[in-house]
């Protein structure tokens, strides 16, 4: 298990180049994938890993330690990048089905997964994971909806979702820690 | 507050999604850093998220990062420039004046220079369009008088009589559309082959038993007229018609060596 690199995160505010390479290692892989669970190609994905990076770097200041994590923070400017990029004309025209629960496809077909990731954990929690838990991983995760947008879309009550994802998460780090 | 409720409430992993309000998310963040357990707790939320979405990566972006600082480095350098700008303020303001008074006479002249172009550009448009119009009025007649020729060929009234090529002149053809009400004659002369110099052809009225010719015309200026049809006056009472090639001007009688085309008028 990783601390939040707080040192890190206070010499990539100072701006050095070292601690953005440090940053970049630590959090770009998910990011990458992230971004590809919205945009679900590996070319747009690239792009906007490259925009999100790079605002990480100008922004870096912006990020307060006080309003949340840097994971989090992190996690939302990949989001708004590659959610803006789905939004495009360009973007609509070539795919369609914005809500798909593309992490769960694109892992199931993924054949050499990351030394990063405990593979057979992650490949037997997809291949076990339910319906619903697939749906609200995929809004609350990587779409960023908030609990009562992704309420309203699920047609469940605001603490039935807080509840469920606790259930779908445990899954998840039950299968990874044992 | 009873940390395992707090914890197993789920509201910890809606922090690390970024899905709760601003002020519950500051909230969140007060505890986790009075209590470890909730530390501890967020980080193994954040732990297992980063393996799902590394798994959901198309591959390790290590290669990206070198294109990210070039990026990077390329803004921060465009940046540096402007430093040292400032520092010589006053030269600058002299070299921006200067700048400035070069500019406008370049652009003054290259007005002025335009100025003359689009003047040249008007005249030769309007040259251009006299010379349009010209054409247009012609094309207007010619069609006109393409008109009139059909019209005449249209009519019923009209007695054609082909005119074959005789022995000077094998491949020459032509057509005469005689007007028997109006006497008038409308040679088709486009397969007949262009006179030599002083030469004309003149078209010639028959009547058989006894063979008396009467000229009835010349081809005059053959080469100017693009339809090749010549309309003459023919009073006669024809039973065939013939062209011969004569001196400029024509001559009394046919000269019966240059007949190029003859043909008979049929129930006549």
């Amino acid at each position: 298990m990783q601390e939040q690199p707080d040192g890190l995160i206070a010499e990539l505010q100072a701006k050095n180049p070292k601690a953005f390479e440090r940053i970049y290692e630590r959090y770009s892989e998910s990011t990458f994938g992230v971004i590809n669970s919205i945009v679900h190609d590996k070319h747009t994905s690239e792009e906007i890993l490259q925009d999100v990076f790079i605002k990480i770097w100008n922004n870096a200041e912006s990020y307060n330690s006080s309003k949340g994590r840097f994971f989090t923070w992190v996690l939302n400017i990949a989001r708004n990048a590659a959610i803006d990029k789905t939004r495009s004309k360009a973007y609509k025209n070539k795919k369609k089905n914005l809500t798909a629960e593309y992490f769960v496809d694109i892992i199931e077909e993924k054949t050499n997964l990351s030394s990063k990731v405990d593979a057979i954990g992650i490949k037997k929690y997809i291949k076990a994971l339910k319906p619903y838990c697939k749906k609200i991983i995929n809004l609350l995760y990587f779409q960023g909806f908030t609990q009562a947008e992704a309420s309203e879309e699920l047609d469940m009550p605001l603490g039935t979702i807080k509840t469920r994802n606790r259930n779908c998460m445990n899954k998840l780090r039950e299968i990874l820690t044992t | 507050m009873n940390l395992n409720e707090y914890i197993s409430s789920g509201i910890l992993e809606l922090y690390v999604y970024g899905a709760l309000p601003e002020e519950e998310s500051i909230e969140v963040t007060k505890e986790l850093k009075k209590h470890p357990e909730i530390l501890k707790e967020v980080e193994e939320i954040e732990d297992a998220l980063t393996q799902l979405s590394t798994a959901a990566a198309p591959y390790n972006p290590e290669a990206l990062l070198s294109s990210i600082q070039q990026k990077i480095s390329d803004k921060n350098h465009s940046g540096v420039i402007d430093h040292p700008a400032k520092q010589k303020k006053n030269n600058l303001v002299l070299y921006i004046s200067w700048a400035a008074s070069i500019a406008l006479l370049i652009g003054l002249i290259s007005v002025i220079n335009q100025r003359n172009e689009l003047r040249d550009n008007i005249n030769s448009i309007s040259a251009t369009n006299a010379q349009l119009e010209e054409q247009i009025d012609e094309a207007q007649n010619d069609a006109e008088k393409t008109k009139q020729l059909l019209e005449v060929f249209r009519d019923k009234d009209i007695i054609t009589v082909p005119l074959d090529g005789q022995q000077v002149a094998p491949e020459a053809y032509a057509a005469i559309h005689w007007d028997a009400e109006t006497n008038q004659v409308y040679v088709d002369a486009k397969e007949l082959p262009t006179p030599p110099e002083g030469k004309e052809y003149q078209v010639w009225s028959l009547t058989l038993e006894p063979l008396t010719p009467t000229s009835i015309g010349l081809l005059s200026n053959f080469n100017e007229d693009d339809n090749k049809i010549f309309i003459l006056e023919n009073p006669n009472s024809s039973q065939a018609f013939g062209i011969t090639l004569e001196p400029k001007g024509g001559s009394e009688t046919p000269t019966m060596e240059q007949l190029y085309t003859l043909g008979v008028v049929k129930n006549s």
